[in-house]
């Protein structure tokens, strides 16, 4: 996983902000005249405490790397947007176009802050989802239908492709919410057949991320127990999940029918469509559903050409 | 083709639709011969079932012949032409619940299952044109229909019977076989069965099949209440009558041994005050269904008793007489019909004609006039007891 100390969005950050710091504790009144902004007692304060705040993050980012950093700069941020606002907005007109330069370096800032410290939130504090589900096929069985990973994208909804690259290494595609698309090479790291397969994303992924699938025998032979793990580092993490969610993206939701279907592929064969859910894997983005009556040949077309896409 | 098709509550047309194809390799496509409407069609009409979309096509008893079976159907199973009727739950044969014989609870059929948990705590076997609920499967009120894994579900009638006395074993009949069967009746029992529609008498056949001494019709509609004396069946009448003391005169103060509610959700209740209690709960959401007859029948059994419950309910009740049961060792028990377990043998009694299940058929009418067909059943008009259509 890419650490925080690593990431050149983030050092450049910290360098950014003890680049502006410097001037603004050492020589306030030259900065304050720099930007159009008379060089008085209360504007040279108010330029050495902007300094001494710009300093700390510099020392905070580069030092000891943490979101909170990133996200202090994004408050530093609104404080100077509203001190340059109100000074715009009492301006005198000497240097008027060198302020409202400023106030639109600030805002590109900003947005720079807003994006790093959205994405680099929640970076290293993983998502766990499990799900578990009974199948009447002996463990084996199960196992096999697993193992072949280019299978997973016809009961998995998420996941598009599947492609072997090696005897132990393949490359996934995976949709994400917003229209995205995230693509990752993985290798297998444990795999016990009749038992347990594990695998693990490899440097450079979209999203790191690792899963994990026991095959246990059920009790009273009925069967196998399978008992999943996914573990994933979500880009924005808390705050990212929450957005999925508010637009019906829910994660452990989605595994629980990724398990039902893998459940129906591997006791009769096929994932189960109806003239509601004609595309099958994709039944809940489908609200609301295709009216409960056959399918116009236009429409089956389309279908047949997702069907092939996925096989 | 034509298809029934729900327009949205009180709206039904018969419109022209795609003819259906194999979308799944173990489907059939079926050209149905003969179609019925149930009672349980009306919960979806009168608009107590979540999860319809206006186009859904209506149906679930339904029979025909094959005309198209897909890649991975077992062949040896069924073939194009066979006549067949579908059970109405989609049963995928393969798993825990569908090899415990437990077919209506098919852990695979219902590609909403996700939904279904969320209401029912489980998921519940996909059902022909009964809401997305129970997976948004085109039904039966139509000219053909697919039969989702073919080599499981339908049943392959090769004697010469005509439709009519075979089309209810695609529901009705085997319900109320089956509301008798959970009873557990033993030689001398007195059965009470709510609700004298198809289901209804059918389970009163049954009970008295399996042994019951006496069964009794509790109904409100006169027509009902006399197709059940004729067979030889006592009734009472609950808008004239107390239900509880006119099954306690009739039983000599004990109350029935067994008690079926084949009613469900829907139901009214002799009293004015206690119907609109109930009706009003449900307008503002307070509660789904209207246990009028599940209340009258746990509070009616005679302690040590059987409750069967067959009637549809669909989500939560108020009002559950939980210290009536619990007090009185009532075992309650139910159920949407397992259809599969009881077709051959109840073929086989009509076949030796120890059934006759055209004894309720009141109307037949072409597949064109089912809209006309669910308003004369709705207002249990012209003595509308079942109704059926021909798709030919």
């Amino acid at each position: 996983m890419k650490t925080l100390r690593r990431d050149p969005l983030v050092r450049g950050l910290g360098l950014a902000s003890a680049a502006l710091g410097i001037p603004q504790v050492a020589k306030p009144a030259d900065v304050a005249r720099g930007i159009g902004v008379a060089a008085g007692p209360r504007q040279r304060t108010a330029t050495v405490a902007v300094g001494v705040r710009e300093l700390t993050a510099a020392a905070g980012l580069l030092a000891r790397p943490h979101p909170v950093w990133l996200w202090g700069r994004v408050g530093g941020d609104v404080v100077d947007l509203a001190l340059l606002t109100r000074t715009l907005r009492r301006h005198d007109g000497r240097g008027l176009g060198r302020t409202a330069l400023a106030t639109a370096a600030v805002a590109a800032l900003t947005a720079v802050d807003v994006y790093t410290a959205v994405t680099r939130t929640g970076r290293g504090s993983e998502t766990t989802l499990t799900a578990t589900t009974t199948v009447s096929n002996p463990p084996e069985e199960a196992y096999a239908y697993w193992r072949r990973l280019e299978g997973l994208p016809t009961f998995m909804a998420h996941l598009e492709e599947v492609r072997r690259t090696g005897a132990t290494t393949s490359h996934w595609r995976a949709s994400a919410p917003f229209g995205r698309t995230v693509e990752w090479d993985a290798e297998v790291t444990e795999d016990v057949p009749g038992s347990v397969l594990a695998w693990r994303s490899l440097d450079g992924a979209d999203i790191d991320n690792r899963g994990e699938v026991r095959f246990s025998p059920a009790p009273g032979g009925s069967g196998t127990e399978v008992h999943v793990t996914l573990r994933y580092a979500l880009p924005a993490g808390a705050l990212g999940r929450a957005v999925a969610r508010y637009f019906g993206e829910e994660p452990s939701q989605q595994l629980d029918d990724d398990l039902r279907r893998f459940k129906q592929a591997v006791e009769t064969g096929e994932v189960v469509r109806s003239e509601g859910a004609p595309a099958g894997k994709r039944a809940r983005g489908e609200f609301p559903q295709h009216p409960a009556r056959p399918l116009t040949s236009k429409e089956l077309r389309k279908l047949t050409k997702l069907k092939e896409t996925l096989s | 083709m034509k298809a029934t098709c729900w327009m949205g509550p009180d709206s039904v047309s018969v419109k022209d639709v795609p003819d259906p194809s194999v979308l799944n390799g173990r489907d059939a496509v079926v050209r149905i011969t003969s179609t019925a409407i149930c009672g349980s069609d009306l919960h979806l009409v009168d608009g107590y079932v979540p999860g319809m979309q206006k186009g859904d096509i209506l149906g679930h008893e339904f029979m025909g012949e094959v005309v198209e079976v897909g890649a991975g159907v077992d062949r040896s199973k069924i073939r194009v032409g066979d006549r067949v009727v579908v059970p109405f739950p989609i049963a995928c044969g393969a798993c825990a619940a569908c090899r415990a014989r437990l077919y209506s609870c098919c852990e695979n059929s219902n590609p909403n299952a996700g939904l279904a948990e969320k209401v029912f705590g489980h998921p519940t076997a996909g059902i022909y044109g009964y809401s997305h609920l129970t997976g948004g499967f085109a039904g039966g009120q139509a000219e053909y229909a697919r039969v989702p894994f073919a080599d499981v579900n339908p049943l392959v009638v090769e004697s010469d019977l005509d439709d009519e006395q075979l089309l209810f074993l695609s529901d009705v009949l085997p319900t109320g076989y089956m509301a008798a069967e959970m009873c557990d009746i033993t030689d001398g029992d007195v059965v009470a069965v709510w609700g004298a529609g198809a289901v209804g008498q059918f389970a009163m056949d049954s009970a008295r099949m399996l042994g019951a001494a006496k069964v009794i019709a509790i109904d409100k509609e006169p027509y009902r209440l006399d197709m059940a004396a004729s067979q030889g069946y006592e009734t009472i009448d609950f808008e004239t009558v107390d239900v509880r003391s006119a099954l306690l005169d009739m039983t000599g103060g004990r109350g029935p041994d067994k008690c079926v509610d084949a009613v469900g959700l829907e139901a009214t209740h002799g009293s004015p005050h206690v119907d609109f209690y109930d009706r009003a709960k449900q307008a503002v959401r307070a509660e789904s269904d209207r246990p009028h007859a599940l209340r009258q029948a746990i509070t009616s059994c005679r302690s040590g008793g059987v409750v069967s419950v067959v009637g549809v309910y669909g989500g939560l009740v108020d009002k559950f007489p939980v210290g009536a049961w619990m007090n009185r060792s009532l075992t309650l028990r139910a159920g949407q019909c397992h259809v599969h377990r009881y077709m051959k043998p109840l073929l086989e009694r009509i076949e030796r004609g120890e059934i006759d299940p055209t004894r309720v058929i009141t109307h037949r009418m072409p597949l064109a006039e089912a809209p006309k067909g669910y308003e004369l059943f709705k207002n249990k008009r012209e003595n509308c007891e079942k109704i059926v259509l021909s798709a030919r």
